[in-house]
């Protein structure tokens, strides 16, 4: 790196104080109502207000030192890094991949299949439950609706905002037929899933030669309809209270986990009883539920199908002129997606043992896309990456109960969940617009496998 | 291909009272014109002709306000192409297209451009996919002979090198010949360029020319709109002229050359101006 | 669906037993209650379309902006009224609107620095998610600094007049009024100003406009500001119509008001006012008619159906694809 003159360094300085001076500022009187005043209600139940001088003072100093270090220090680092690796030419791709880099998906499948007893071995059974179902399965769940929708909006490129409409299909379909049939999980799962590819050719067929924006809109206002009906439907779907007492899965019939079952599983095999046993079948159920996903995307794509779809997302029009019934690929993409959100709303059910319409708000669908689009779209690894980080970066949030040491036992770090997930959103798309993997794998080659770089690789329309 | 009892000179497509309104504006007036089969047919004219707009009635992006266009299939069926929607006119009419600004899979490797072009075959051996994710031993196949035509047409179009490549990361020249690689991977009966020549350099316009020919060798007819000359004296059998929505011109490139309606179309002479152009060819010519 | 229709039947107010004047009256209120709840709703659809005409995202926070300018005239509220007992209620509310349209348009001036700017011109989706990232974030920050309790004021403008069965409130009157103003201020800018020019001009041809020595980024800056500001005055509004203000009302009226904009055709600014009367409307008139329950339900199927026949909403340009 060339040496930066004096000059250049003082006018640098001269530039991040006037900016940081700048954003003091503009944040004095951003944040002067809605940090300066605290309204509250006081004993009279009427609403009357305070002053919070010292907490506007932190947030216009976060404000204004933010600012100075970003343009005196991080960003010319970017800059210079960024030249080097131009110097260099080493391309974002290198081929000289680490052993953990090339046997990541290995690595990571042992990771996981070992992962609930690894759990038990350090922090003991009890101990365990948390992380095997907070972060286990939560995590699972959330790969399995975001590989679910990385076959819409990542292969076929069409922009779905109501996703979470499957996952309550399927959640619904479980909760209502085992309640009213009795019906068992494995039968419920597949036939959740089916339900949720019917919802998805039904709602799809008559909209899904809109384009764009259209489109997007359009699934939004459908994810909306089903979660109003599920709320207004009381007679059948109880409303707002919810279905619960849902009837656990069980290990293909053969044992369950009802407490005052005879084939209890703690029973049969003579153990303590305990809840983990079930949390530990759940998180086998989703993991082979996620592998199938993978499986069956991986499958597709190399299927004609799965490249129509892939073509769909470059160019409509081209794909068209090559004889592609379009509106059939699209169809088959969306039933695809819709199918695996059923599969994963029925088992949803069936390991909250509730459901109600709370969880099926616009917000999951928009957490869903988030992690698609963090991971990379199409990109299987790259998705299960984002919604490690994301999901599970969130719940280790819920019990950071150490951080009242630091900020007083009025400190709750529940609240500050979300508020973090959206700026952790904004943050990772600032740095890594196009995800986590940005490049492609092709599907067929004559001579070598080479990924495609994300520069090429288009986002569709519709 | 098997060789053809017909005569080589029979109709491949027949275009009857086409008419195209765009609002107000009549893009297309009452016009017919035949493409023979095995032969290259060039659709000409000044800018604004409403050549491309014939193209897309054709090949079914637009919808014409008037008018038959009928297509002759080897086996002796008959489709209108009217009555088509978009994506049968390939699957059902065998009518593949390149488009004059370039549209390929520009995120695809350049065999998966080919892959995708033989859709409708793979999907058929593959059972609809249901057969092809149990693995069916036909499926398989199928998938091996796809990636040996791919071959063939890549070998023809010299892309043969950059198979693995993205399709976006190709030069200009390399992408038009992959976007006619890839209309052929369809299997088409007829093939229809809007402009193949246009932003090539002289010496990929040459290779391009002699691709066409060996196209139409073997057996598909095509249809190409051109602005560059040189390219359809040099490569068409039939030439239709388009002005203003109506043809005033048709024939080989020889008559259409000389004739006067197409000279003062292209240098754009008043009316009275014609018969003055007509004597002097005819006076030149003596 | 069969039960559906029977709890809609018992949801029909008696309208065999009332007589016809009765009926019309019934039915001319319900018209004025959609109309104001309808003005709401165009101004807030102003802000998506303007800025998806502009720059093509849908601006997901935008929701929130209006949220933040619900807030900002209640905190002006309790702090005026506090200080100055006596204030003049016009006076209030002036002031009330007038703070909201700063306030929010500096956060929507920051928030498309901070979030958008950066993205602009990259992968399409990526704004998009900043969006939706920020939209959780304006709310969960009002969470976290006013608390996550509804928060209610006393009626700021109580007056009611009677025209025979028909009430109108004086409230409603100023809601439709004041946006009739602002849409022909707002119709002034955009169609005679060279701001507007630029405007116009940056949204047919960003690279062109540039060339032409429009500074883009400015004109994107002050249209940013411009439907923050619109927000802000509906926030007002909403406030004072209701009387109440959450950290969650950004997301209801915000994805009514996106809807809006897309039923009158995005990028058309008469077709956002257009499609948020149309929705106030056709929310009113449901509830009195139909079901209370299924109004969104309601609202949200006419979206959907008059998409499926206007692909681009009633007053959107039509997409030619070009071949």
């Amino acid at each position: 790196m060339s040496p930066v003159t004096e000059k250049g360094e003082t006018s640098l300085m001269a530039k991040a104080i006037r900016e940081g001076i700048f954003a003091a500022i503009i944040s004095f009187f951003m944040f002067l109502l809605f940090v300066g005043v605290e309204t509250y209600q006081d004993i009279n139940n009427a609403l009357v207000w305070r002053m919070r001088w010292g907490l506007l003072f932190i947030f216009v100093a976060i404000a204004a030192i933010g600012r100075f270090l970003t343009v005196a220090f991080i960003k010319p680092h970017l800059d210079a890094r960024k030249l080097s690796k131009a110097k260099s030419g080493i391309l974002e791709i290198s081929t000289q991949k680490s052993f953990f880099h090339r046997h990541f998906l290995k690595i990571a499948l042992v990771f996981l299949l070992v992962y609930p007893f690894l759990m038990m071995l350090i922090v003991g059974k009890q101990g365990s439950l948390k992380y095997v179902d907070n972060f286990g399965i939560q995590i699972l769940i959330y790969v399995m609706l975001a590989w679910g929708l990385n076959i819409v909006v990542g292969l076929a490129g069409l922009l779905d905002l109501g996703y979470v409409a499957f996952y309550a299909v399927g959640a619904y379909s479980y909760a209502l037929l085992s309640s009213y049939l009795g019906l068992s999980f494995w039968i419920l799962l597949p036939l959740s899933g089916i339900f949720a590819a019917l919802w998805g050719i039904m709602l799809g067929f008559p909209v899904l030669r809109l384009r764009g924006d259209y489109l997007a809109i359009v699934t939004l206002a459908f994810g909306e309809i089903i979660r109003l009906v599920l709320i207004n439907w009381t007679e059948v779907t109880k409303g707002t209270f919810g279905i619960s007492g849902i009837a656990k899965a069980s290990v293909f019939g053969i044992w369950s986990f009802d407490v005052g079952a005879p084939n209890n599983f703690a029973k049969v095999f003579g153990l303590a009883s305990s809840s983990v046993y079930y949390k530990v079948f759940l998180f086998y159920v989703i993991l082979a539920l996620c592998l199938l996903t993978a499986y069956v995307t991986i499958r597709l794509r190399r299927m004609p199908i799965g490249r129509a779809w892939e073509a769909l997302r470059e160019d409509e029009i081209a794909c068209r002129s090559l004889g592609i019934n379009t509106v059939t690929t699209k169809l088959t993409a969306f039933a695809t997606g819709a199918m695996f959100g059923g599969f994963a709303g029925s088992f949803f059910a069936a390991r909250q043992g509730f459901v109600s319409p709370e969880s099926f708000v616009f917000l999951e669908s928009a957490v869903i896309l988030a992690i698609v689009v963090l991971g990379g779209m199409g990109s299987l690894t790259g998705i299960a990456i984002a919604a490690v980080v994301m999901v599970g970066g969130t719940e280790l949030l819920r019990d950071m109960s150490f951080l009242k040491i630091i900020f007083g036992p009025d400190f709750t770090p529940e609240l500050y969940r979300m508020l973090l997930f959206g700026l952790a959103m904004v943050i990772v798309m600032l740095f890594k617009p196009r995800g986590f993997v940005g490049a492609r794998e092709p599907t067929a080659f004559l001579k070598e496998r080479k990924a495609v770089s994300g520069s090429f690789t288009k986002e569709g329309h519709g | 291909m098997a060789p053809e009892t017909t005569a080589m000179t029979d109709t491949i497509l027949k275009v009857e009272h086409l008419s195209m309104k765009f609002g107000g504006l009549m893009a297309i007036n009452d016009f017919s014109f035949e493409a023979k089969r095995g032969e290259i047919t060039a659709l000409i004219g000044p800018n604004g002709a409403g050549k491309t707009t014939v193209f897309n009635c054709i090949t079914g992006f637009y919808k014409p306000t008037m008018g038959m266009i009928t297509l002759h299939r080897r086996g002796g069926r008959t489709l209108l192409l009217e009555r088509l929607k978009d994506f049968e006119i390939n699957k059902k009419a065998g009518v593949a297209r390149t488009f004059q600004n370039i549209r390929l899979f520009s995120g695809l490797t350049v065999l998966e451009n080919l892959l995708v072009a033989q859709h409708n075959a793979l999907m058929r051996a593959s059972g609809y996919t249901i057969l092809g994710l149990l693995g069916a031993p036909a499926y398989k196949r199928a998938v091996a002979d796809s990636i040996e035509k791919a071959r063939y047409w890549l070998e023809k179009a010299d892309l043969i090198d950059r198979a693995d490549d993205p399709a976006g990361d190709l030069s200009y020249g390399a992408q038009r010949r992959l976007e006619i690689a890839r209309a052929m991977c369809t299997g088409p009966e007829l093939l229809c360029l809007d402009e193949p020549a246009a932003g090539l350099n002289p010496k990929e316009s040459l290779t391009l020319n002699a691709l066409l020919r060996s196209i139409r060798d073997e057996g598909t007819s095509l249809l190409l709109i051109e602005h560059d000359m040189s390219v359809v004296m040099e490569i068409s059998d039939h030439v239709v002229v388009l002005e203003y929505g109506q043809k005033i011109s048709d024939g080989t490139p020889e008559h259409v050359k000389t004739d006067p309606k197409v000279i003062a179309a292209y240098l754009g002479v008043e009316d009275d101006e014609v018969e003055e152009i007509e004597e002097q060819l005819d006076g030149g010519a003596v | 669906m069969r039960k559906m229709g029977r709890t809609i039947q018992e949801m029909r107010p008696h309208r065999r037993t009332a007589s016809r004047g009765k009926q019309m009256d019934y039915f001319v209120q319900q018209l004025i209650n959609g109309l104001t709840l309808g003005s709401i709703y165009g101004l807030i659809a102003i802000g998506y379309t303007m800025v998806y005409g502009i720059i093509g995202m849908i601006n997901f926070a935008h929701g929130d902006i209006f949220m933040l300018g619900g807030f900002a005239a209640l905190i002006v509220f309790l702090v005026l009224t506090s200080l100055f007992a006596g204030i003049p209620v016009a006076l209030l509310l002036l002031v009330m609107i007038l703070v909201g349209m700063l306030v929010t348009g500096l956060w929507n001036w920051t928030i498309e620095r901070i979030a958008y700017r950066p993205l602009r011109g990259s992968f399409r989706l990526a704004p998009l998610i900043t969006a939706i990232g920020m939209s959780i974030t304006l709310s969960n920050f009002i969470q976290v600094t006013q608390g996550p309790r509804n928060k209610p004021i006393p009626q700021l403008v109580t007056d009611v007049y009677h025209f025979g069965d028909i009430t109108i409130a004086l409230k409603q009157i100023v809601i439709v009024v004041l946006t009739a103003v602002l849409l022909a201020a707002f119709w002034y800018i955009v169609n005679k100003t060279p701001l507007g020019r630029a405007q116009r001009a940056t949204e047919q041809d960003r690279k062109m406009a540039a060339l032409l020595g429009v500074d883009v980024d400015r004109t994107i800056s002050v249209t940013f500001i411009m439907g923050a500001a619109l927000a802000a005055v509906a926030g007002a509004m909403y406030l004072m119509y209701y009387g109440v203000s959450s950290f969650t009302d950004g997301f209801t009226p915000g994805v009514k008001a996106f809807t809006a904009a897309v039923l009158g055709g995005i990028g058309s600014l008469p077709g956002a006012v257009i499609g948020g009367l149309l929705i106030g409307l056709i929310e009113s008139l449901w509830s009195a008619y139909f079901s209370i329950e299924y109004k969104d339900v309601a609202t949200f199927a006419i979206l959907a159906i008059v998409l499926i026949f206007k692909p681009t909403g009633l007053l959107g340009r039509p997409e030619v694809e070009k071949v």
